[in-house]
């Protein structure tokens, strides 16, 4: 007995040990990006392994001016925000309707966009190009928003109704007996009910938009609507020999997102499992 | 769709309709072949290779290590961010890092940038979607082991079977559902693969690592044509419905009831 308590415990330093290697592999690249953000050119060029010398943020004081940060990020929040509010708000006021209205016509129009989920981007990026230069509305981020809408909506949809067919329609009576009308039942009663999902799906629209890079590639043009992705990849490309700028453009570029991942890990991690598994 | 039929440029407001014609181009235009085949190569080699990592490590990770939590924030990390942003951090850790440590003695085959040569690029670009893509599906899979059922894994100890015989016999069997999604998951995610593809190689050297999502793309908006690119894009979109479709019926015919 005592001698399969020290095996395990053997086992135990092992299993600690080999995920430990493995996480600091995983996570190696970022460290090193972060460590030659501090450095000078020549200090990189020299060893890109060694720790900086001392802490030099005149790289990051010139990818800030050079990749105009403050707008890129800007006109990022803008297009995530607007698109996540909307698909959101159109997303539960049609669930709900295709939910407590069982015409056919509605289990028809479900399944089409039920089916639109699996069409994958690079199918139909030709022709909404075509389409939205037709009507002279490329290099705008409305647009954006408005592809997005349509883009996500159909999988918001889906989990929204089958979150609603849940919750007893002798609810939606109660709050019509009480004097609600649909609007008060579907802002009054249903959203508060909602909540977890709306998180889940808020989560993952907001990954998938904040980190979307072919959509805004093809349809902004003009250096100053450009997202925070589109931007960091042109910065690189200007100024590729340049590793200092360079690393802090990329450390500035991912630093929102791990901001926010370091508040709400289990927010996020609970969310991506659970949209995953739906 | 109706565009694949068509001859349109990108910038005439007329165009004819030319049957099937822009299919039969895109059958014969070799270099869409070529990535088409470099496609099938990478999308094997990653969703083989990201699946047995991620479960790996979510089969580690739920034998009862303290602070599990921290692990899975770890790993998931890389998936937070967009491809562009990783393939250009990959981009610099290969051009400038890994040939630092390729001085010391051993490891000379660091010395030059793998990026610059066909084998190796196309490598690196696998390495770089197994880590982005492998937190993800080590979620998945997490779930999945935490929610068996501790019956059936009690029933199992207690008839002696344990360490490699309970992870073939009970856990894989058990776990079927995930391996469906992950599956699902991985095959797709790697057929579309564009963002990685795009800023750690941009399909060099040599058009070595020039996955079909970045050809359709170049065939379209680079020497415009439109009606080709169409057709190559709906083409991608049937290999993968098919391959998901035969994927996904395979492994759920070996779910099995707990």
């Amino acid at each position: 007995m005592k001698k399969d308590v020290k095996k395990n415990n053997v086992g135990q330093v092992f299993t600690y040990a080999l995920f430990t290697i493995l996480l600091i592999l995983f996570l190696v690249p970022f460290f090193l990006v972060l460590l030659n953000s501090f450095k000078e050119n020549k200090e990189i060029i020299l060893d890109p392994l060694a720790l900086p010398e001392k802490i030099n943020l005149t790289g990051y004081v010139k990818a800030f001016t050079a990749m105009n940060y403050l707008e890129t990020f800007k006109n990022s929040l803008t297009i995530t925000i607007l698109s996540i509010v909307l698909i959101i708000l159109f997303a539960v006021m049609c669930a709900y309707f295709f939910a407590r209205n069982n015409w056919k016509i509605n289990k028809i129009l479900f399944m089409i966009m039920v089916a639109s989920m699996i069409i994958p981007f690079q199918t139909i990026m030709i022709p909404i190009v075509k389409n939205f230069s037709a009507i002279n509305a490329v290099d705008n981020i409305f647009m954006v928003v408005v592809f997005y809408i349509g883009a996500h909506i159909s999988m918001a949809v889906f989990m929204f109704q089958g979150f609603i067919k849940n919750i007893p329609a002798e609810l939606d009576e109660a709050a019509t007996i009480d004097g609600c009308n649909n609007f008060q039942i579907l802002f009054k009663v249903i959203f508060p009910l909602l909540k977890p999902i709306i998180s889940t799906v808020a989560i993952l629209d907001i990954l998938a938009i904040w980190n979307d890079f072919l959509l805004p590639y093809i349809l902004l043009q003009s250096n100053r609507l450009k997202t925070l992705p589109l931007m960091t990849y042109s910065f690189f490309g200007q100024y590729s020999v340049d590793y200092s700028l360079v690393c802090s453009g990329l450390i500035m570029s991912i630093l929102p997102v791990i901001i926010i991942y370091a508040f709400l890990q289990k927010q996020i991690i609970d969310g991506v499992v659970a949209g995953a598994i739906k | 769709m109706q565009l694949s039929f068509t001859d349109w440029n990108g910038l005439s407001d007329s165009y004819q309709y030319v049957g099937f014609r822009n299919y039969i181009n895109a059958f014969k235009d070799t270099e869409f072949i070529t990535s088409l085949l470099k496609t099938f190569e990478y999308v094997f080699f990653v969703v083989v290779l990201t699946n047995m990592t991620a479960f790996f490590i979510a089969y580690g990770l739920t034998r009862g290590i303290k602070a599990q939590g921290i692990y899975r924030v770890g790993f998931f990390t890389p998936n937070l961010i967009g491809g562009v942003v990783l393939g250009l951090i990959w981009k610099f850790v290969f051009s400038t890092a890994l040939p630092t440590i390729g001085e010391l003695p051993h490891v000379e085959f660091l010395q030059k940038n793998l990026l610059s040569q066909p084998k190796t690029a196309f490598a690196s670009l696998v390495v770089v979607a197994v880590w982005q893509l492998a937190g993800y599906l080590m979620l998945i899979y997490m779930a999945g082991i935490v929610g068996l059922p501790k019956d059936v894994l009690e029933a199992a100890k207690l008839d002696g079977v344990t360490g490699l015989k309970e992870l073939r016999y009970i856990i894989l069997p058990l776990i079927m559902p995930s391996i469906t999604i992950c599956g699902f998951m991985s095959i797709k995610s790697a057929f579309m693969a564009y963002d990685v593809n795009m800023s750690l190689t941009n399909g060099g050297p040599f058009a070595s690592t020039k996955l079909v999502a970045m050809q359709v793309y170049e065939r379209a908006f680079t020497s415009q044509q439109y009606g080709v690119g169409q057709a190559e894009a709906l083409i991608l979109f049937v290999i993968v419905a098919i391959i998901t479709l035969v994927q996904v019926g395979l492994s759920k015919s070996k779910e099995v009831e707990a």
